[in-house]
């Protein structure tokens, strides 16, 4: 890594833990509260859709589960440690579900699989209204007072989010580097070389699967006590696809684009909604903009056109097409 | 015991109009090896733009066929000007067909507002035909008997014409089918508008039944691909045994457990899936 990158990341870090300080109010820590945990949910996604070449399209369903499951438990009275504990392990067991079906096709086989089965979790969230309450949602009241330190007020609260987006980032730079990193991307490029090499290509995208989940299942928990609330909304399709267009936006298999997408993300719709009620139908046009003129995402795009007046223009790989030759159907 | 029969002619209902959907989706999942997730969108879009021509003096049948051709030029320009752009891409398509689907749901939500629109059932089919001493409702039997029809009518397209011919042949090697002189590119289009007529067209035929309303769209794609992942890709018949397995789930499920019967129509496709990753019908490997 050059010095240049790591002072610059430094930087961004240090105004990112500072924005309390600097930005003018509360609505707009409440923002950020929002880009750094919806972050965490695209790096979960990123480990699949960028480093393994498994796009999931239902991930919104365990961000679902992880929510549910923290509200109906703190409803019923238990504490906030019992609840994160439980509602983690409970996503972590969705994620091995999920991924022990979806693995079942590669390709497009499991984007559709994965579609299936976030739209499962979305008819129970939607349909079983003893359990889930329905369309109503279900409340909590309080957010946990780790070491004594209350995060009811937007500022602690979002310390607390960017503690926990610290460690999220700083586990994916970990991985990302680690041999299993490596091999992971192996398995998205070349699944049968490395079957031939003594690699089990199962047993490393179900691990990345559950390493996803896990990621994702935190950010729920972070959604919920944000909102102090969750309904269908949240499981919807729609919300799937909102977290891997943070990913494609921001750049798949960077470690930082899904980062940048999520800030994107999160601002546009704010920015959309606040003026337009129209979100869905700029959240598609966004969506097709992206994947037909940037298919590599705003960050190598951008990086891409910086380096255009140096280098001369190659044709550009296509970093959201599918898995291809080898990785076959 | 009545009970139980009525329930099977809404199962066999259902099991059609959601052929008709599948159908299409199927073809187009077998041809161009995409899941198209604006099909939910051809559903609606066919159904809505129906309730519109009716407003303006056309009578059903009529609505019907000018909504699935007006859904199939729309699923044309698709095919011509997004999914061309991105060939070789099967993954960006995929993206974009679920872009667009927030679009056109927006778009409809938007012209046609968020009430629920019922689509009158046609006049000579309404009230119930007795057969065996019960009576059914006629309309229900009438899409039944349609979706037979197409179903006949698609078997002959691909299995006795040369279209169908070079589209069997696209489904199984398209590489070597553009050696052979077949112009793939265009059976996508064919396929493509094909598939959306369909889909435009099961809209209206559900009209009277379902109504139409905001999040059709995201009800119905589902499953589409639950029939689809039930049945196999490409295979006609493997829509066609998936769409009435869906069917008749779907109804006795909301029949016998209304709170999880969404659920319940998910869990043949999970043992499908573990037993069987292919589909009933497929042949190769998903």
């Amino acid at each position: 890594v050059k010095r240049g990158t790591v002072a610059a990341l430094a930087v961004a870090l240090t105004a990112l833990a500072a924005v309390p300080l600097w930005v003018p109010g509360t609505y707009y820590v409440n923002i950020a509260s929002q880009i750094l945990l919806y972050a965490i949910f695209a790096l979960g996604v990123n480990v699949l859709a960028g480093y393994a070449g498994l796009v999931s399209l239902g991930h919104a369903g365990l961000f679902g589960i992880a929510a549910y499951t923290g509200a109906k438990i703190l409803v019923a009275g238990g504490g906030h440690l019992a609840t994160i504990t439980v509602a983690l392990g409970v996503s972590v067991v969705a994620a091995a579900v999920f991924a022990v079906l979806a693995l079942r096709g590669t390709g497009l086989g499991f984007v559709m699989i994965t579609v299936a089965l976030g739209q499962i979790v979305w008819g129970i969230a939607y349909r079983w209204i003893s359990l889930t309450n329905g369309d109503n949602g279900v409340s909590i009241s309080g957010r946990p007072s780790p070491f004594g330190l209350s995060l009811a007020a937007p500022k602690s609260f979002y310390w607390a989010t960017f503690v926990v987006f610290l460690l999220a980032l700083l586990s994916m730079a970990v991985f990302v580097a680690s041999p299993f990193g490596a091999a992971l991307r192996g398995t998205r490029d070349q699944p049968r070389r490395m079957t031939a090499l003594g690699y089990n290509v199962w047993m490393i995208r179900l691990v990345a699967f559950l390493f996803s989940g896990f990621w994702t299942g935190v950010a729920g928990l972070l959604y919920l006590y944000y909102n102090q609330f969750v309904s269908p909304q949240a499981v919807a399709l729609t919300a799937s696809a909102e977290a891997l267009l943070m990913v494609i936006s921001g750049g798949t298999g960077t470690l930082l684009g899904p980062v940048v997408g999520a800030g994107l993300v999160v601002v546009v719709k704010n920015v959309a909604s606040a003026y337009i009620e129209r979100w869905n139908f700029v959240l598609g046009a966004i969506f097709v903009l992206i994947v037909v003129f940037m298919p590599d995402g705003l960050v190598p795009g951008l990086a891409r056109l910086a380096r255009r007046s140096t280098v001369r223009w190659r044709p550009r790989a296509a970093a959201v097409a599918a898995p291809r030759g080898e990785a076959g159907r | 015991v009545s009970l139980w029969l009525l329930l099977a002619v809404n199962s066999v209902t259902l099991g059609g109009l959601l052929f008709l959907l599948s159908a299409g989706f199927s073809l187009i999942f077998g041809l161009m090896r995409i899941p198209n997730l604006t099909h939910g969108s051809f559903f609606m879009l066919g159904a809505y733009l129906a309730t519109s021509l009716i407003a303006h003096g056309f009578g059903f049948w009529p609505a019907a066929i000018v909504a699935g051709i007006g859904v199939a030029v729309f699923g044309g320009i698709i095919e011509r000007l997004v999914l061309r752009r991105l060939a070789g891409a099967e993954l960006a398509q995929v993206l974009v067909t679920l872009g667009l689907s927030f679009m056109v749901a927006d778009v409809c939500l938007m012209v046609w507002t968020g009430d629920p629109i019922r689509i009158a059932t046609p006049p000579g089919l309404q009230g119930t035909t007795a057969m065996m001493g019960f009576g059914f409702p006629t309309y229900r039997l009438a899409i039944s008997a349609i979706a037979i029809v197409v179903a006949v009518g698609l078997w002959l397209l691909l299995d006795r014409t040369r279209l169908g011919a070079m589209i069997r042949a696209g489904v199984d090697d398209p590489a070597m089918a553009r050696v052979a002189g077949i112009r793939v590119s265009r059976l996508f289009t064919i396929v493509f508008c094909l598939g959306a007529a369909l889909a435009g067209f099961a809209g209206v035929m559900g009209g009277p039944i379902l109504s139409v309303y905001p999040g059709l769209d995201a009800e119905m794609l589902p499953l589409a691909l639950v029939v689809v992942i039930l049945g196999g890709s490409g295979s006609l018949v493997g829509s066609l045994v998936g769409s009435f397995i869906v069917g008749f789930l779907y109804n006795f499920g909301q029949a016998m457990f209304p709170e999880i019967a969404y659920v319940v129509l998910f869990l043949p496709m999970l043992i499908v899936l573990v037993v069987r990753p292919q589909g009933l019908f497929g042949r190769q490997p998903a």
